[in-house]
């Protein structure tokens, strides 16, 4: 058996990409590398001789007119000389193991075209000048490979073959749980990453001991998903003290005392009953769009995995959450995909992370090149998404996927049955990810690269593509009663969930395996990627096979749903595990977290002068933070238009790159009728209340919902909670406080909460001049909403469309300053963050609703980061017309909330009305034609008119003495806000 | 091959096909009978092709562009459909390739013929070297070509990574556009002289966007008219103050159905 090289180089004329991203990547960090040659290849392993590789591999492996190719033994100096003073070479390769999508592609098609192949591998290979160690250190760590997934080899590569794995000797191994002390079921618990606590060990030893038998490893490994916080939410779902100044509270189970109250008390209304189809149950939350379809909603973060390798990290991150829809009711087809990052700076100094931190620059780029790669694969447009920068944020990014699906009513339930075969459908199982839901329920620290190297791993979306068309068809023809995803925890948590008020017996050899080797526990908690267990009648499952059969997918009886009330694992006829489902799911100690939230006392606030003297460079600067800087760079990698139910894209305008609210999209292409979906976030407030960061970002999803012209009365809501550490009763009272928001808000609203997820623990220790730190996020809470639009042909944008238009305001602006941009960008800290006052805003969200509803509005953006100033820049940037503003009179009916105002200073008004971040507020543009139909639409609700469109092109905002306070050319404005990440 | 008043298309889908279903609404809204068909049918009975009048490779990612964008189809497609899809071809068939389905179609060989010296053209990496989702404006030389009869301009989205047309040589360049087969390129909104990035969106030799066969009835674009059908799926319908009936995609699915009418 030969290991033939092929290597394929750009030909000549053509430009080396790799090249050039090396050397731009090794200047940024003053590597001083001068020149480099990049090549791209495949090892192949067979018995051919070489002409025949090189003639089929040319058809197939490279691009005859912009590339060329050779092919020879691995590492021959005759075949593949080095470029002329360029010595040193180096090899990069994924680590064995690793998915390699395009591997398994080449070696299916070199394997088609006749050639008679063992085993491909990928590779990419470097020529550079000779290079001291330190330089080669770091250009293989920072630009050439992620160590976590790939090898970095200098020199000739000594492969001798590429088979993985070993034929697998089965080895029943029991665990001597029963005589470990506190200590030593710590210790353990630790060392084999079951991330347990030591009550929960406790329980867990003393459920075998009154079995009379010692535990096995799979039935610890099964405790370990099922009772993991990433698996069973056991902070947010457990019992919770609350200490709110001098009162506590006991929450039995924090969540359902708080999202899910909210939904309950909506649910008595008949309305929202006939809305909500399925929530809080399911995968994901249900809620009806039309009189056939239903639209199912589900955001789920992958944090830990994108902190480490970003790429696979937000890659399979994409991937799981598109399986939760897909695993919803009978299966929902996924229409549309978010994403909300949260990194550091980009701008953030190399020489101040922490050790085994990534760059944020360098996740940031690796995130989102795995959304784009798995979104635009599966063939679901990216519509709708945020990036927040902190630097909080370094060692712990954010990254939040989300799904929507368009599921027929019919089939928006599933029952699992005594007698299904348990089926497993789609990719197969290998050693990936192995402890991922344990993983990411813990805290990182430096060394998590090397302790949870196995945790990471990367998608194939074309799997997960095939997968998906099979399922669809599959469902149509009723070919399966239940179905649910492999997400963390891998069949242990999607068998025992869908066996959880049943039974089952599990034949773990019958699974289909990506290699040998495997134990039948890393065959129960593997956490490969791009499958679903199927509960299927056993008269069904021929057709369903052959249904899978036709389209290449792979599909395997794996097991039996019974009623036993017990979870049996076998290999090969030997019992390796028998738990009782009851107990695993229930027998969970349920321990009192305390929580504790102390108010901060309210400092009356004012602004300093120096603050106040050019408001035009304070709205540059506003424009310039990366928070509120135009994600142009991001949105176009992203195919957000695939599908073709498009109306509202991300970027509108009349150069198409103007900031949208909200994605609009006509899910079924004979229909009129769309669905608006839009996020709100705002960390910053949560340094000073989480309550007003919770609402408020409750008010920002549904006013972007709102101002394109979704239905206040059909809007429906997710929460995604990412917090530190909330063993500290500081950071779970703060939690508590921001549930609370969701709880009080959303009744008030009228918004169900139909899903959520949570993640905690995103805090990273590390040592740093012989000190232990640690860092942590602030308290994240992202708002994901849907909502319908009855006609989408009256939707609206934010862009201005003409010159005379009236500008209003609608909405009440208050003295609320803490975490607004304008105090960011001036270094300020004081004051209390913007709040929500619940019924004035829904009132304030109908109006508006009706006034796009009767075609009165021809733009409407909501007011956010940086207020009016910044919203009023980007409408007229975006629509190509000036526009002139005049503030109101502060005596105006318009009158702020706050208390301590300082109400005798003129200037310190002009800066509240230009930056001061009050939720509920919108800017809308209405043709004079229609200004008293809007005034009469808007009636009694808080509304001004500010000023006009205008054909030149200039923000000119004038206070009520006349005096200009912001006057710039919309090229500069536009300018400021799209370079700083134009990349 | 027998003309019909509602032509039959293929829709063809492979693994990572993604633009099948609206490009058969497309097909159907302008009055064909569109069906899509798993590219595993259409090996396994070549045949089934010739029952049909119009065959369409849509958009997507088929097997994942893993070894370059549409590949592994085209080996495929040659392999093992290749003669019948020639005789399709021969009797008066309409071929269309959308994006993935025009570097399918390119890279088979069936739409510019290799010479002696191998293929002729490729559709590679954008310069930007990344995938790039926006719309562009197109200026049409029909000549011949039946997909684009009676268009002059279209503003239609593109969505790709690999859609930058690159001729062999010069030879090669002069001979398609003598032969009147660049019927389609990007071009400056405005109407500037020199059409820049981001008008023309991936560096396209010549601005090419499209291409046709000598006969005009096999056309590849990498621009996608099924993403602008209805005329709320422009990026700027909100800023119109009255509404067309159609988008501009519309016409190319026209003009191949009323072909056949």
């Amino acid at each position: 058996m030969t290991l033939w090289e092929v290597e394929i180089r750009p030909a000549e004329g053509q430009f080396d990409f790799e090249a050039h991203r090396v050397l731009s990547e090794s200047a940024d960090l003053q590597l001083g590398i001068p020149s480099a040659y990049a090549r791209r290849g495949y090892l192949v392993q067979c018995d051919e001789p070489v002409d025949i590789v090189r003639s089929i591999a040319g058809q197939v492996l490279a691009d005859p007119i912009v590339e060329c190719l050779e092919v020879g033994p691995l590492g021959d100096a005759r075949c593949f000389a080095a470029p002329a003073e360029h010595p040193q070479l180096v090899y990069v390769l994924l680590k064995p193991g690793v998915m390699d999508p395009v591997a398994l592609t080449a070696q299916t098609t070199l394997r088609e075209l006749g050639l008679n192949v063992n085993a491909v591998r990928t590779f990419r290979k470097y020529w550079f000048p000779p290079l001291p160690d330190d330089q080669r250190q770091v250009l293989a760590a920072k630009i050439l490979a992620n160590e976590s997934i790939e090898q970095v080899v200098w020199g000739s590569l000594a492969l001798e073959h590429l088979e993985l794995g070993s034929p697998y000797q089965f080895r029943r191994i029991e665990v001597p749980l029963e005589e470990m002390d506190d200590e030593q079921l710590r210790e353990f618990s630790r060392q084999k990453q079951l991330y347990l606590t030591v009550e929960e060990m406790r329980a867990v030893r003393d459920y075998f001991r009154g079995l009379g038998r010692a535990p096995t490893d799979i039935e610890l490994e099964t405790f370990a998903q099922t009772w993991s916080e990433h698996c069973s939410h056991k902070t947010l779902m457990g019992p919770v003290d609350y200490t709110e100044g001098q009162n506590t509270y006991r929450f039995q189970n924090l969540l359902r005392e708080t999202i899910f109250r909210a939904t309950e008390v909506l649910l008595q209304q008949e309305s929202c009953r006939h809305w909500c189809v399925s929530v809080f149950r399911d995968n994901a939350g249900v809620v009806r769009f039309d009189e056939q379809w239903n639209l199912v909603f589900k955001v789920e973060t992958h944090n830990h995995p994108s902190a480490i390798e970003p790429y696979g990290g937000a890659n399979t991150g994409i991937g799981g959450v598109i399986r939760d829809p897909l695993g919803t009711g009978l299966g929902a087809k996924p229409i549309a995909n978010t994403d909300v990052f949260c990194f550091a700076p980009p701008d953030t100094p190399y020489e101040s992370l922490p050790p085994g931190v990534l760059h944020p620059r360098r996740i940031m780029k690796g995130v989102v090149a795995g959304v784009r790669d798995y979104g635009n694969r599966m063939g679901i447009p990216t519509v709708n998404g945020a990036i927040v920068f902190d630097s909080r944020y370094l060692a712990n990014p954010l990254v939040y996927c989300g799904t929507v699906g368009l599921l027929p009513h019919r089939y928006s339930f599933k029952s699992v049955q005594p007698g299904d075969l348990i089926v497993v459908i789609g990719g197969r199982t290998g050693r990936d990810g192995i402890h991922g839901a344990t993983f990411s329920s813990a805290e990182l620290s430096s060394d998590s690269e090397s302790v949870s190297g196995g945790a990471v791993q990367i998608g194939n979306p074309i799997t997960e593509k095939m997968l998906l068309d099979v399922l669809l068809q599959a469902r149509d023809q009723e070919l399966y009663r239940a179905i649910t995803d492999c997400g963390a925890g891998g069949f242990s948590s999607a068998i025992g969930e869908m066996a959880r008020h049943l039974g089952a017996e599990v034949w773990l050899e019958k699974a289909p395996l990506k290699y040998e080797g495997l134990s039948y526990c890393e065959i129960w908690i593997s956490e490969s990627q791009e499958r679903m267990i199927l509960a299927v009648p056993p008269e069904k499952w021929p057709k369903l096979e052959q249904l899978c059969r036709a389209e290449d997918v792979e599909a395997a009886v794996i097991g039996q749903f019974n009623s036993s009330g017990k979870l049996r694992l076998l290999y090969d006829g030997h019992t390796v595990g028998e738990l009782d489902l009851e107990f695993l799911h229930e027998g969970r100690p349920r321990p009192v977290r305390p929580a504790r939230y102390q108010p901060s006392t309210d400092a009356s606030f004012t602004l300093p002068p120096a603050s106040l003297t050019d408001h035009t460079a304070t709205l540059h600067r506003i424009l310039s933070q990366f928070s509120v800087a135009s994600k142009e760079w991001v949105i176009r990698q992203y195919d957000h238009e695939v599908q073709g139910a498009s109306v509202i894209k991300p970027l509108v305008g009349v150069e198409e790159d103007g900031p949208s609210d909200a994605a609009v999209l006509r899910p079924v292409l004979d229909s009129y009728q769309g669905v608006a979906i839009a996020c709100g976030i705002n960390p910053r407030y949560g340094d000073f209340d989480t309550y007003a960061m919770a609402a408020s970002a409750i008010d920002e999803a549904v006013r972007n919902c709102v101002a394109v012209g979704a239905d206040p009365n059909r809007i429906a809501l997710l929460d995604n909670f990412c917090w530190g550490n909330t063993e500290r009763p500081e950071t779970l009272g703060s939690l508590v406080r921001a549930a609370l928001a969701c709880r009080d808000v959303a009744i008030e609203f009228q918004t169900p909460f139909i899903s959520g997820k949570d993640s905690l623990n995103n805090e990273f220790t590390f040592e740093r001049g012989g000190q232990s730190e640690s860092i942590s996020i602030p308290g994240t809470l992202l708002i994901s909403a849907i909502g319908i639009v009855p006609d989408v042909r009256r939707c609206v944008t934010i862009d201005v469309k003409q010159p005379g238009n009236h500008i209003f305001l609608v909405g009440h602006t208050g003295w609320e300053w803490a975490g607004t941009h304008f105090c960011l960008v001036h270094g300020l800290r004081g004051g209390r963050p913007p709040t929500v006052e619940p019924r004035r805003a829904r009132r304030i969200f109908l109006a508006v609703f009706r006034a796009i509803r009767d075609g009165l509005v021809r733009a409407c953006h909501d007011l956010s980061e940086g207020g009016l100033a910044v919203a009023a820049a980007e409408m007229a940037f975006a629509g190509g017309w000036g526009v002139e503003l005049t503030l109101p009179d502060p005596a105006c009916a318009v009158a702020p909330i706050a208390v301590a105002d300082p109400v005798d200073d003129p200037d310190q008004w002009d800066a509240m009305w230009l930056f001061a971040e009050s939720n509920s507020r919108f800017l809308c543009e209405v043709p004079p034609g229609s200004r008293d139909a809007f005034l009469a639409t808007v009636q009694g609700v808080p509304v001004v008119e500010l000023g006009k469109v205008q054909s030149h092109d200039r923000l000119v905002i004038r206070n009520q003495a006349g005096k200009v306070l912001i006057d710039a050319p919309l090229g500069d404005l536009k300018h400021s806000w799209q370079s700083p990440l134009r990349w | 091959m027998v003309s019909a008043s509602r032509p039959r298309i293929i829709v063809l889908r492979a693994p990572g096909t993604n633009c099948d279903l609206e490009t058969a609404y497309a097909f159907q809204k302008a009055g064909g009978l569109p069906e899509i068909l798993h590219i595993n049918r259409v090996t396994e009975s070549p045949a089934t092709l010739l029952q049909a009048q119009i065959f369409c490779i849509p958009g997507g990612f088929s097997y994942g562009d893993d070894l370059a964008a549409g590949q592994v189809l085209a080996v495929r497609l040659q392999k093992y459909i290749g003669d019948v899809l020639r005789e399709f071809h021969q009797r008066g068939g309409l071929i269309l390739g959308i994006c993935n389905g025009f570097q399918a179609l390119l890279k088979s060989g069936l739409l510019l013929a290799p010479d002696s010296r191998g293929p002729v053209a490729t559709l590679t990496w954008n310069d930007s070297h990344r995938f790039e989702d926006r719309w562009v404006t197109l200026a049409a030389q029909p000549g011949k070509c039946v997909f684009l009869a009676g268009i002059e301009t279209m503003e239609l989205p593109v969505a790709h990574a690999e859609g930058k047309f690159v001729p062999r040589d010069v030879q090669v360049l002069e001979q398609l556009q003598n032969s009147g087969q660049l019927v389609l390129r990007y071009t400056a909104r405005r109407g500037e002289k020199v059409v820049q990035y981001p008008a023309n969106p991936n560096g396209s030799i010549a601005d090419v966007a499209g291409v046709c066969d000598p006969t005009g009835r096999i056309f590849g674009l990498m621009p996608h008219p099924e993403r602008h059908i209805d005329p709320t799926q422009h990026p700027q319908w909100t800023r119109q103050e009255k509404l067309p009936e159609v988008g501009h995609g519309m016409a190319v699915f026209q003009n191949a159905v009323r072909y056949f009418q």
